[in-house]
């Protein structure tokens, strides 16, 4: 008497199980320095959960088809910033974009087109999805992004108003992904330029009131390849996977530069 | 690359099936520098504020431009009989004003600066190497130079008696 039932069920599971996989191709800039000189392209098609995250997609390609793609990622939640790479053309991280959100299906309900993944932009690939962050954590150095006071530690916590929180508040959210920065076109021909991230977090203090070396941060930025090098584009605010408005920040420090009140 | 022959037999199996690959572990590509990186060699900054000098004036001698040139192509080429009008006779009997003197004079000075920091920052984004940089400004600048001195001498010394 259950029997068919629960062949029934089972059957409605098994069908269910597949029937919501799709068949995407994955079409990943792959460079290998130990093999060959030449970055070339490499499609991967696998089944996958359109409510999964391309870096899900990743892990199935590399732990199941080929073991030699390389990638960066750590937390895998959006957090430590490790997984910035340019997908279908845009920069995003990894583990925070859904395949559903990207992929677009043709008449017959088949996905059309593959989902491109290569290394991000301006900074040295070294292999497959890795580039050389250093520059770009130069570029933060440079900055001094840590607090700094004068005279004596106080006893207790420095405290802060919500309204002088509130200024800098959006730049406490960058990440360091380096997303921004390597889809500013400025920094994509010259390294030189602080980029994007570095001077969101300078921001971040110059506009902190309890930080007392606004001055000499509004001076490195103030040089030849500070802030006056954006040219307003707008790139790395679309880019910023924690909804940074990174250029809104640059305008505020340029505003600043000409003001001097911050 | 003849000399990975000596380590053919260590090395992996990452290599091509068919003919040798010139690259391997211990002899790995070239990567592909991006231009200009920054190291902690690059220059620390220098005090001076012509980067915001330059980003200003672009904004005001923007704005200013935009009534001059406006004012300037209704003037010659719309009101008043538009371009049929324009000869040495139309041209003498305006510089024979100050004002228009001063007006062209400033919009000579303005467009010309204006549009060469523009093509400043042009060459400062797109040129990577040092050299190709340095020609390009020099070439720059000597054009914008020469412009507006020639045409600084030709509205101040303007003579409507030429023959």
């Amino acid at each position: 008497m259950a029997t068919p039932t629960m062949d029934k069920l089972e059957a409605l599971e098994a069908d269910s199980a597949s029937s919501h996989l799709i068949a995407v191709t994955f079409r990943i800039r792959r460079f290998n320095p130990e093999v060959s000189a030449d970055a070339s392209w490499e499609d991967f098609r696998i089944d996958i959960d359109p409510k999964e995250r391309v870096l899900d997609a990743l892990h199935k390609i590399k732990w199941d088809v080929d073991g030699t793609l390389t990638f960066r990622r750590s937390c895998a939640h959006g957090i430590c910033g490790s997984d910035a790479m340019r997908i279908n053309g845009r920069n995003r991280l990894a583990c925070k974009t859904l395949i559903k959100d990207i992929v677009s299906f043709d008449k017959s309900g088949a996905v059309s087109k593959p989902v491109t993944i290569e290394a991000i932009k301006g900074l040295t690939v070294l292999k497959d999805l890795i580039v050389d962050m250093d520059p770009f954590f130069q570029a933060y150095r440079d900055v001094m992004p840590f607090l700094v006071t004068t005279g004596n530690e106080p006893t207790r916590e420095r405290l802060q108003s919500a309204e002088d929180r509130e200024r800098f508040d959006d730049t406490t959210k960058c990440i360091l992904c380096a997303a921004c920065t390597s889809s500013c076109p400025v920094f994509w021909n010259d390294g030189q330029y602080f980029g994007p991230a570095a001077i969101v977090n300078a921001h971040r203090f110059i506009f902190d009131s309890r930080d007392e070396a606004g001055e000499q941060r509004l001076e490195i930025l103030n040089d030849k390849d500070g802030v006056w090098r954006c040219r307003t584009t707008f790139n790395c605010t679309d880019a910023c996977p924690r909804g940074i408005e990174v250029t809104k920040a640059i305008q505020e420090v340029k505003r600043a530069l000409i003001t001097r009140r911050f | 690359m003849s000399s990975n022959n000596a380590v053919t037999e260590t090395s992996s199996a990452i290599g091509v099936v068919e003919g040798e690959s010139l690259y391997d572990v211990d002899h790995p590509a070239p990567v592909i520098e991006a231009p200009r990186q920054r190291t902690n060699k690059t220059p620390k900054a220098t005090r001076g504020n012509f980067e915001m000098a330059a980003w200003l004036f672009m904004r005001l001698s923007g704005v200013v431009l935009v009534v001059l040139v406006i004012g300037h192509l209704l003037i010659q080429l719309v009101l008043d009989g538009g371009v049929s009008k324009i000869g040495f006779a139309f041209v003498a009997g305006r510089w024979a004003s100050p004002f228009w003197q001063v007006w062209d004079l400033l919009m000579l000075w303005l467009a010309m600066l204006h549009g060469a920091n523009g093509l400043r920052t042009i060459i400062n984004d797109y040129a990577e190497r040092a050299n190709t940089r340095l020609w390009l400004k020099g070439l720059l600048y000597t054009a914008t130079v020469f412009t507006i001195l020639l045409g600084s001498l030709v509205i101040f010394t303007f003579d409507p008696n030429i023959r």
